[in-house]
């Protein structure tokens, strides 16, 4: 029994790197959730605090998945998902929508990755596979306007490649707009001086996060955590 | 007297002229016109310049006016949907043009079209392949200051396909929901705004408060008060025409 227990707690899984990007977003904030796994950060917001979900399609107030038997094809999210308004919503055309991101209004985006460098560069639009079509959605526009950007990510690829690099290999989304990236493994801050781990996983040692990062890491556990490294 | 309503969606779209460029509103399949669609496959235009956010799904409205050959280029941000095809196939062959554009930049160059402003300056894309070949510059104003902008040049075009809740004669219009999406911006850039909408009311009905596109952004109003879903469609397999 112990055994699987153990197991069970290495790192976080998808539901978890959620859970653990949501406890970092404020009270009042309007927020802005990627296709993916951060779509699962609405889920886990604190008690207590109220947030306000933008999706760029044009809906400032989404509220949950609609109840089977109750979608509205034209009430939907930026991933063409059936959603819901909550009370006090807001719809608007596209151009007010991007200004809403544009203009900065937005205070926090989480989004997906295929890569991240360590001077905040994201990558998540493209491979530059000559073989697929390029296809970018409001990736540039929000990773521009937005002030505050969180990803969420595995650590790895499936193939075991970095995805934490010095320099992205990919086509870039945006330069220099990564703030935290949230993996299975860890939390890490994009800083001035490069990556800064802020937090592991349960059961996930250093030497780990080390080993699958491909670019320099510096352990800020301690300051993060209100302590010193003295 | 003012009244913008014609009888049909053939006779809307029958001037629709090859080359022509024409703005299709909609996210997916969130405000798509499809009747409109369909009435211009049946005119036949060819050479057509299309915008919209993606490229159509299964083998109806947008995706079916693609597959019968009557578009030269897209412009859009997103042209990969599920159950498309049809566009990546033609892509593939070499046999459509594609002017890939940030979501955000698609909707202000079209509403700075309709603003009769040229183009504009975003920090969008900027480190970006997308950017390549544009013009970059700064700006010394404190909100702007640090950073580097690239110009964005406005879109405008011959016609407007759009989806209404509501319209009266003059082309006053509400919409419902997300489905609102790029049509109030779509309307303002083109020299024909064509419009079917679910419901014609009198004029004076639709409070002056709740219009969301004045009609001086419309051209021609038809009823479509039943229209198909898309979705509906590709589940049933149907294909256009």
């Amino acid at each position: 029994m112990s055994q699987v227990a153990d197991i069970k707690k290495v790192g976080w899984d998808r539901n978890e790197m959620a859970k653990r990007a949501a406890q970092d977003i404020p009270d009042g904030a309007y927020v802005n959730l990627g296709i993916g796994i951060p779509e699962q950060v609405a889920k886990h917001v604190p008690d207590g605090r109220e947030v306000i979900y933008h999706t760029e399609n044009g809906l400032l107030g989404m509220g949950p998945t609609p109840e089977v038997g109750c979608e509205d094809p034209e009430l939907i999210n930026a991933g063409k998902k059936p959603v819901t308004a909550v009370k006090g919503a807001a719809y608007f055309h596209h151009a007010d929508s991007f200004a809403m991101i544009r203009g900065q209004h937005i205070d926090i985006c989480v989004l997906g990755a295929m890569q991240v460098s360590q001077n905040g560069d994201l990558a998540n639009w493209s491979t530059g596979s000559k073989n697929a079509i390029p296809a970018v959605g409001g990736a540039m526009d929000l990773v521009a306007g937005v002030k505050t950007i969180f990803i969420i990510m595995q650590h790895v690829t499936k193939n075991d490649d970095a995805k934490l690099l010095e320099q992205c290999t990919f086509p870039l989304t945006g330069q220099g707009v990564v703030k935290r990236i949230y993996t299975d493994l860890a939390v890490i801050e994009v800083t001035d001086k490069g990556f800064e781990l802020l937090e592991l996983a349960p059961g996930i040692s250093l030497e780990t996060v080390v080993t699958k990062t491909a670019a320099n890491l510096i352990d800020s556990r301690l300051k993060y955590s209100g302590g010193t490294n003295d | 007297m003012i009244d913008k309503s014609i009888a049909s969606v053939k006779d809307a779209v029958a001037d629709i002229f090859d080359g022509a460029t024409v703005l299709i509103g909609g996210f997916g399949e969130a405000g798509s016109p499809i009747e409109l669609i369909h009435a211009l496959i049946d005119q036949g235009a060819k050479y057509l310049t299309v915008v919209n956010n993606n490229t159509g799904s299964g083998h109806v409205g947008l995706a079916a006016l693609i597959e019968n050959g009557q578009v030269g280029k897209m412009i859009c941000s997103f042209p990969r949907t599920a159950n498309s095809t049809v566009f990546p196939d033609l892509y593939n062959a070499g046999k459509i043009e594609l002017e890939l554009v940030p979501q955000g930049t698609l909707a202000e160059r079209i509403r700075a079209g309709g603003a009769g402003i040229p183009g504009f300056y975003t920090a969008t894309s900027v480190g970006t392949v997308l950017a390549d070949g544009k013009e970059h510059r700064s700006f010394d104003e404190a909100a702007f200051s640090g950073k580097q902008y690239v110009l964005e040049k406005a879109i405008t075009a011959d016609f407007a396909l759009i989806k209404a809740q509501t319209a009266d004669r003059y082309g006053n219009l509400t919409f419902n929901k997300t489905a609102r999406n790029f049509a109030p911006i779509m309307a303002m850039a083109a020299t024909t705004t064509i419009v079917q909408t679910i419901q014609k009311v009198e004029v004076g009905e639709i409070e002056p408060e709740h219009v969301i596109t004045p009609g001086i952004f419309v051209n021609r109003i038809v009823k479509v008060s039943d229209p198909q879903q898309e979705s509906k469609l590709i589940a049933q397999g149907v294909s256009y025409p």
